[in-house]
């Protein structure tokens, strides 16, 4: 279908913002009489806290006030049970950061360790410690399960000797059809533990925000990926009803997960804003924002996996432990287990798995939690199987490549649609695989090329949010977008398919974000690569909402019926006689004299809250579209992405270099493509970090981190990546999405890595690490014939 | 070097002055009540407007309603000097330990500097003295006395058009979150002033202290070899 918006290429409103330095991040806003808080933080990674004397602190000259978890509502956002070294105790307020910090050293705290791990396995061991009081080492966070303790038995853990990943009582488990059987009939059976490291987000701007109250008022200044869909936690946080709650929001700098609603620090600041009636700057430190911007949760995995001898996957068995942090963590066990099923679609498999909470930094969903992590663990054991099996990698993943038949994970939901063996050829001719595969093995003085291909996987869709537009006398459409502004331009993109129906010109169309005082409906979190196609739906049925009130005024006011009429060129107009025509100004203004449901008095009964707030901030100002995406969706929606990688590895120092690197998107229609291209590139980036750098450092025996920042856990830099990088989209439509579009986001950063992670394992004929990162000492260790410094089931190594 | 006292007409910039006396760094001078008055009068006699004066490390009386002792006991008084910023001389207290980034960000509301580390490991703070591309954060104010700042906020031309990298990082879609744009503009800028016509390597090379955790590092790239054409 053609269309004059959708696929095309746009300014988005806010990039010149961004490169003047006008853009307004939270720690850039200043209010009048505004102070300054800091942190104490819990030097230990385990304690629960019998006092707090902060008598001469607060005598100090300059100080203002203190929040503890004591003061009312601050009981979930500050603690008296610290669980992880940085975990937060107190901020204090004073009027500049040196006295706040000064008065902060006078704080006296009486904390008593209790025991304490950073290691799932050591917990799960029969008497091992537990990091939670109450001997709880299992559940709470986003696990959706309840906090208890589980210990498996010794027995259980005999594997250990084997250097597999031992497995008792699970938390988490389903299954289809018979794995045994699967297994037994299968030509090849693999069967390889495996370790995915965390790595903390750290997204450039820390989660700084500025807080104050103004007649009875909250207004909180915080990034976040999200915007209408944070607004309850928000509320609850502060303390406010949703329409006591001024929440700004244009810029967010960098989330990946960790601001999908809006951090704790918004609670923190507002409470204490309130509590000394003074506009709060709470600015977080980059050594905060190691602690409390989140991580990716650690896996220990293990798969069974049966192959038929052309390649195919025949059954998965496939157990995994996830180090949960101190806040229990996110679901990335059962997301990897859903990976595995749609990505090689095996007739059986059986998943079990484990959250286990440590006293280490909190764990959330980090640009595809679980997916990721699984696409670089297990696609070079496919690489191992074709070459036991004599097949070339390509081959065996367009043997087992998910298409429209494909299913997904325990219940064996269909997708809405699926193209990744169209995307594995196209990465293929734009790669050149073949030719480029023919090097692999060749040196180049103490250099090593190989080559690798990676797929991964997220699920990308959600429906029922709200759409909302007015047109206005004036002939503009203004298009209000609820979802947050990370970096992806898709608060925009996902509006273009509104003023595409409504024939708008682009120029002509106005786009509202930002703050829910600009009056945003109800959207989806900005996370899970959803936003495409979340939103473009949102907007698809407020735009034939408007659509709808427009023939409706113009047969009212020109006679006939609705269906009589047409629109185009900002006009809505008689099919028989084009003349007869209103223009989209004129009835924008009869709307308005109309009222009711046209221009938003009367708004429909089945909109969210939130919308209802949003459309009576707008009712009056023009001709509303405004309705609830019903629209049909049956089925997983996939986002799909795989990557081709060449690599040097150099055999004297142990390094990796990333020569070439195609990566391809099957994401549906494509909407906006320089925004795919960005994240496409920009995912990949995040994959060389999890295939080479990024991982959490904890000493075991006392609890401390040992990488904090990003000097010595540093994300990819310009010399880190290639200096140009290929991609490209097989820009099928999908049929559930009205202008065929799903998300991207997650899985090219998965697919990289994995294409890395198999590129070094064919640079050095074969041998798979079974760990990421994959540091040059590792390379170094292999090429030397020496062991490893890492048990081979050991997390937070260096 | 303008004198600064030759400007502020009756200010005792002695009072001002970071004083190793008897009492330590500070003594029984402080920012005592007087401040708020020479502030004041400094504001009025050299025209400038100090815009959040006072927010980070203690003290001017215009804008705190209390008079700390903290902030300037941790270490010394502020000092009212000049510095040259985007081609204008711009008159503000900074104190001995401040930061260039923070008197930017706070003390002259130049808040396009932005802070991602405050350690010199990410380069969101960069800014060019006498050209040369700097980390802000790391960089003590009073060092940059007699050099020539340049923010991203003095790029554009006069009717407000945009410097080549900015237009050039529009027109190819640089930014993801945009948090580290300015740094990464400023990098760029610094670059094409001395090397006109780099090649994508070499801008790699002059790049790479800035980090881009949305890992936008091909857009940027494509941004500045487009302004070095242009």
């Amino acid at each position: 279908m053609a269309y004059e918006l959708i696929g095309k290429n746009f300014t988005p409103p806010d990039v010149r913002a961004k490169v003047t330095g006008r853009a307004k991040y939270s720690e850039d806003i200043r209010a009048e009489g505004m102070v300054f808080a800091r942190f104490l933080t819990s030097p230990i990674p385990h304690g629960r806290i019998n006092s707090i004397d902060a008598t001469e602190a607060l005598a100090s000259e300059g100080v203002i006030g203190i929040l503890t978890a004591d003061d009312e509502g601050a009981e979930s956002l500050l603690t008296n049970e610290p669980k992880y070294v940085g975990d937060l105790i107190l901020a204090l307020a004073a009027v500049d950061e040196t006295t706040a910090e000064d008065a902060i050293e006078k704080i006296v705290l009486d904390i008593e360790p209790l025991e304490y791990t950073v290691d799932p396995l050591e917990s799960l061991y029969p008497g091992g410690p537990n990091a939670l009081a109450d001997g709880v080492n299992t559940g709470g966070g986003r696990t959706g399960l309840e906090l208890r303790r589980v210990k498996w038995t010794a027995r259980d853990f005999a594997v250990v000797e084997e250097g597999q990943l031992p497995f008792g009582e699970a938390a988490w488990e389903w299954a289809f059809g018979d794995v045994e059987a699967g297994l037994a009939e299968a030509d090849l059976v693999i069967d390889e533990s495996f370790v995915s490291q965390g790595n903390s987000h750290h997204s450039m701007e820390p989660r700084t925000t500025m807080a104050y109250w103004e007649n009875g008022k909250c207004i909180v200044h915080s990034g976040c990926q999200s915007l209408t869909a944070a607004l309850p936690s928000l509320a609850r946080q502060c303390g406010v009803e949703l329409a006591d709650l001024v929440y700004i929001n244009e810029y967010c700098g960098g989330g990946f997960g960790s601001k999908g609603t809006v951090s704790q620090t918004a609670g923190i600041a507002a409470r204490l804003s309130r509590k000394i009636n003074r506009p709060v700057m709470l600015r977080v430190s980059r050594h905060e924002e190691f602690y409390i911007g989140s991580a990716r949760g650690t896996l220990q995995g293990r798969v069974r996996m049966g192959f038929r001898a052309d390649g195919k996957v025949t059954a998965i068995d496939f157990s995994v432990v996830q180090d949960g942090g101190a806040n229990g963590g996110f679901q990335d066990a059962g997301d990897a287990a859903a990976a595995l099923s749609i990505i090689y679609q095996p007739t059986a498999m059986r998943y079990r798995g484990i959250p286990v909470v440590t006293n280490t930094t909190p764990r959330g969903p980090q640009r595809g939690p679980g997916q990721n992590q699984i696409a670089s663990a297990v696609e070079p054991l496919i690489d191992s199987a074709a070459r036991k099996l004599g097949l070339d990698p390509l081959e065996i993943r367009k043997i087992n490549a998910v298409d429209n038949d494909g299913k997904v994970g325990g219940n064996q939901i269909p997708v809405t649609s699926a193209y990744m063996s169209n995307a594995l050829d196209r990465g293929a001719e734009l790669f050149d695989w073949e030719q480029k595969r023919q090097r692999s093995g060749d040196r180049n003085g103490s250099k090593v090329y190989g080559v690798g291909v990676g797929q991964a996987y997220h699920d990308c869709g959600r429906t029922g949010y709200d759409g909302l537009l007015v047109l206005t006398p004036d002939g503009k459409l203004h298009l209000h977008s609820g979802v947050g502004n990370l970096g992806t331009y898709s608060y925009v993109s996902t509006t273009r398919p509104a003023a595409e129906i409504l024939k708008c010109d682009w120029g002509s169309c106005v786009v509202h974000q930002g703050t829910n005082t600009r009056h945003l409906p109800s959207a989806s979190t900005q996370t899970g690569s959803n936003t495409s196609w979340t939103m473009t739906r949102t907007n698809y049925v407020a735009a034939m909402d408007a659509l709808g009130k427009l023939k409706e005024i113009a047969a009212m006011d020109l006679g006939g019926a609705p269906e009589d009429y047409d629109i185009g060129d900002h006009k809505v107009f008689s099919k028989e006689n084009p003349e007869q025509s209103l223009t989209y100004a004129e009835a924008a203004q009869r709307a308005i004299e109309l009222g009711g449901k046209f221009s938003g008095e009367e708004p429909p009964e089945e909109i969210h809250e939130i919308t209802k707030l949003a459309v009576a901030g707008i009712a009056g100002t023009g001709l509303v579209g405004v309705a609830k995406d019903t629209l049909r969706m049956d089925g997983d929606v996939p986002a799909l992405a795989c990557g081709f990688a060449g690599v040097e590895v150099d055999l004297e120092t142990g390094e990796v270099e990333l020569l070439d690197y195609v990566a391809v998107a099957d994401c549906g229609t494509v909407l906006h493509p320089q925004g795919l291209g960005q994240q496409l590139k920009g995912a990949t980036v995040w994959g060389i970090g999890m295939a080479l750098y990024e991982r959490q450092i904890y000493d075991p025996q006392n609890g401390l981190p040992g990488n904090i920042g990003f000097e010595q856990c540093k994300p990819a830099t310009y010399l880190d990546v290639p200096s140009t990088m290929q991609w490209s989209a097989v820009d099928i439509a999908d049929p559930q999405n009205p202008v065929g579009s799903r998300g991207i986001g997650e899985p090219p950063m998965g697919a990289a890595a994995a294409a890395i992670v198999c590129a070094i394992s064919d640079a050095l004929d074969g041998h798979v690490f079974k760990r990421t990162p994959i540091v040059p000492d590792m390379i170094i260790n292999h090429i030397a014939g020496r062991e490893q410094s890492n048990q081979p089931l050991q997390i937070h190594t260096a | 070097m303008t004198d600064e006292k030759s400007l502020v007409s009756g200010f005792d910039t002695s009072a001002a002055e970071p004083r190793l006396d008897e009492g330590g760094v500070l003594g029984s001078i402080g920012r005592t009540g007087a401040s708020r008055r020479q502030f004041i009068k400094g504001v009025i006699a050299s025209g400038a407007v100090v815009s959040s004066a006072g927010y980070v490390f203690g003290g001017l009386g215009g804008c705190s309603m209390e008079q700390p002792a903290g902030g300037a006991a941790a270490g010394g008084v502020e000092r009212l000097i000049s510095l040259m910023v985007n081609g204008e001389t711009r008159r503000v207290d900074v104190l001995p330990f401040e930061t260039l980034a923070m008197t930017l960000r706070y003390k002259l509301g130049l808040t396009g500097t932005k802070l991602g580390c405050d350690r010199a490991e990410c380069g969101a703070c960069t800014v060019l003295l006498d050209g040369v591309s700097t980390y802000s954060c790391s960089t003590l104010t009073h060092t940059v006395r007699n050099k020539a700042i340049r923010t991203v906020e003095g790029l554009e031309g006069p009717n407000g058009e945009l410097h080549p990298v900015q237009q050039a990082m529009i027109d190819e879609l640089g930014p993801q979150c945009g948090f580290c744009t300015p740094g990464q503009v400023m990098s760029a800028v610094g670059l094409l002033e001395t090397n006109p016509n780099p090649t994508r390597d070499e801008v790699r090379h002059a790049l790479s202290g800035n980090l881009c955790r949305c890992g936008a590092y091909d857009h940027y790239l494509n941004s500045v070899m487009r302004a070095a054409r242009a």
